[in-house]
């Protein structure tokens, strides 16, 4: 391998995680707000097949976009109305709107399967594209991996640092606390969860109509992305930015599987496909084991400095998620 | 109170009904005629003593998950890895057959040690979660979530590596048995009547265990409410890993059954979605075991009379998910909007 792939492949793992990124910055939105949206995984398949018969129709890569869009957040808004107005277990809604969605788009597909639509161009930035190493990285890719950088940056600028972000944690730790102090807890709910909704409809047309252009019907692939999103949410912490690197870090490992099929050649592709699950698993490991109460109780029984040393580490990894994630709120 | 209940069948009814409407706009939209449709799965599923021997086929391995998932649900727990527990059955199931299979056993006993060796997969998969969920604080949808694509890759691993058919491996799957190592099937078709008697036993288990023991009250406190549980006394996460093991064991039993009573090998596809499938009968027959039976019959009725869609009307065979769906959903929400909106 020289360097000049290397370089193309690493371009390209940054492209590949751009549809990925927009679920899980939508996902963390959503589930910062108290509400788990677990359709995802049938939303992002949807939105990839009604966003590419919208193109297709009207030859319009805006309007397909825009139709990915719409389905997320129509999506959302009934986990929202179920979850919200109803307070019918989130969970179940939303798994059911997964398998219900999958299914909806493979039978609307199957129409104008296999056809080939307008796909997104790549767009390099005049000036910057023409820096040695980056400019081939981060300055020649399409519009939609630029706006998966910007809206890293986005996500975490509003939440963190400024007053509605702040507004969106409390109702998601504590919506009693927010409702005091004059938030209607589940009007925001229901706008974060339909925002949310949005970006991960966006996930759905950033594949159909550029990273893995056209609908394939069950061979387009993205069966599964949704819930490696969805873990990459809690691997992520909820913060945007460690989001961010888990969306990197498992685009990599995807193509590292594909880069390293003709050196391990008796395993076969689907294996290292999913290769980054174990370590999934592990890393979601990682990040909750500090919540166990047995650990605490172990690590009380340690040598002092040990125990110190083990303790950070595990507060370093650890995550907890917000407190009224899942909990309907009722204002009396 | 009579008033009630008719009340609440009624809401049920137009729930239904609201998800036909539903699938029709549906299939208007692919310009298909929705009655044809409709009338389609109805033949393809009932319309022979052939065809409904497919259903019963399909039927087995629903209602054995749709029982382990009972067991899971009542102890408060998502049981999402139910995909994987079934793959990890099949996948012990063939490894115990591929190692006896030229032995001089007699074939009963070779078959009743492989389906105890799928029983026994699905037992340690499901275990695997739970041991992730009370003692890593995984919560036990994203632990299953990932177990189900490890599973679905050791199984495809194993059939076009170790496992492969001499000269080509291939997505048909592994070598066949031989055919004195088949669950007896009924003359004329392919359906075995020890596999339906083994998952309508294992029903009639469950409801007892859940209904009628002093294990599955306690269960029930768990998943009511864990904290209350464990000050009264229940031992919590033992309960909780308990549910799990036996949810693996029908899950790992249905796996077992495709194995030895379906494609007398390993293939790809072995779980075949059934574990998602019941998860979504569970909940449709809001998690109560009475009701199992019926629903599940019903929901691989519309699996098996969808098949012929494509050659008869040209649509996709997924409307059958569709039409599951938006029964579970609508009832679901009818559910919601009577408890919300309608003070008794």
């Amino acid at each position: 391998m020289t360097p000049e792939t290397i370089l193309i492949g690493l371009a390209g793992v940054l492209a590949a995680a751009a549809p990925v990124m927009f679920a899980v910055m939508g996902e963390t939105i959503s589930e910062r707000a108290g509400i788990i949206n677990l359709s995802m995984n049938g939303t992002i398949l949807l939105s990839a097949m009604g966003s590419f018969a919208v193109a297709l129709a009207t030859d319009s890569l805006a309007l397909g976009f825009l139709a990915g869009a719409a389905i997320g957040a129509l999506v959302s808004l009934i986990v929202a109305f179920a979850s919200i107005t109803l307070k019918i277990s989130q969970v179940a809604t939303g798994f059911i709107l997964a398998l219900l969605c999958r299914d909806l788009s493979y039978f609307l597909g199957n129409p104008i399967m296999g056809q080939t639509g307008p796909r997104l161009q790549s767009a390099p930035i005049p000036g910057l594209s023409d820096i040695p190493v980056l400019g081939k990285l981060f300055f020649s890719q399409d519009v939609m991996t630029y706006a998966s950088f910007t809206i890293i940056l986005l996500a975490w600028v509003y939440i963190y640092k400024t007053r509605p972000g702040l507004m969106l944690q409390g109702i998601g730790e504590r919506p009693a606390a927010a409702f005091v102090r004059g938030a209607s807890v589940n009007r925001l709910r229901y706008l974060y969860t339909i925002i949310g909704g949005a970006l991960i409809g966006l996930a759905g047309p950033i594949y159909s109509l550029s990273v893995k252009a056209g609908w394939k019907g069950t061979i387009s692939g993205l069966d599964g992305i949704g819930w490696i999103a969805l873990s990459i949410t809690i691997f992520g912490g909820w913060n945007p930015l460690r989001a961010a690197f888990g969306a990197y870090l498992f685009a990599i490992l995807q193509w590292l599987g594909l880069v390293l099929q003709p050196v391990l050649p008796g395993i076969p592709s689907n294996v290292l496909q999913v290769a980054p699950f174990p370590l999934m698993i592990l890393t979601l490991l990682l990040v909750n084991i500090g919540n166990a109460e047995w650990v605490e109780r172990t690590l009380a029984g340690m040598p002092e400095n040990t125990r110190r040393a083990v303790a950070k580490i595990l507060r370093a990894m650890r995550a907890t998620p917000p407190a009224s994630l899942g909990v309907p709120f009722e204002s009396d | 109170m009579r008033n009630n209940k008719w009340f609440n069948l009624g809401v049920q009814l137009a729930a239904v009904i609201l998800a036909l409407l539903f699938v029709t706009v549906i299939l208007l939209l692919v310009k298909a005629p929705p009655l044809a449709a409709f009338q389609n799965i109805m033949i393809g599923s009932v319309g022979s003593w052939a065809k409904f021997s497919d259903v019963l086929i399909s039927f087995v391995p629903l209602l054995l998950v749709t029982s382990g998932l009972l067991v899971t649900f009542a102890a408060g727990l998502w049981n999402i890895g139910i995909e994987g527990q079934i793959t990890l059955g099949a996948i012990f199931a063939t490894w115990m057959m591929r190692t006896l299979q030229d032995s001089t056993l007699p074939p009963a006993l070779i078959i009743i040690l492989t389906i105890l060796a799928g029983m026994f997969g699905g037992a340690i998969w499901a275990a695997l979660a739970g041991a992730l969920k009370t003692f890593g604080g995984v919560n036990e949808i994203f632990g299953g979530l990932g177990l189900n694509f490890v599973a679905t890759a050791l199984n495809i691993w194993l059939i076009f590596g170790p496992w492969k058919r001499p000269g080509v491996a291939s997505m048909s799957g592994t070598v066949p048995f031989d055919v004195k190592l088949w669950l007896p099937m009924i003359p004329d078709t392919r359906l075995s009547a020890w596999a339906l008697g083994i998952a309508i036993v294992g029903i009639i288990v469950t409801y007892f265990l859940l209904q009628g023991t002093y294990f599955g009250l306690r269960l029930k406190a768990v998943g009511k409410n864990t904290h209350a549980a464990y000050l009264l006394g229940i031992p919590t996460w033992q309960y909780m890993m308990v549910s799990f093991a036996l949810c693996g064991v029908f899950a790992g039993l249905a796996g077992a059954m495709q194995v030895t009573a379906v494609y007398h090998r390993l293939i790809p596809s072995i779980s075949s979605g059934y574990g998602y499938l019941g998860l979504m009968v569970a909940m449709l027959v809001n998690y109560q075991a009475a009701w199992a039976a019926p629903v599940a019959l019903f929901f691989a009725a519309l699996n098996i009379g969808s098949i012929q869609l494509p050659v008869v009307l040209k649509l996709d065979s997924t409307l059958a998910g569709v039409l599951q769906g938006a029964l579970v959903l609508f009832v679901l929400l009818a559910d919601g909007v009577r408890q919300r909106f309608v003070k008794k």
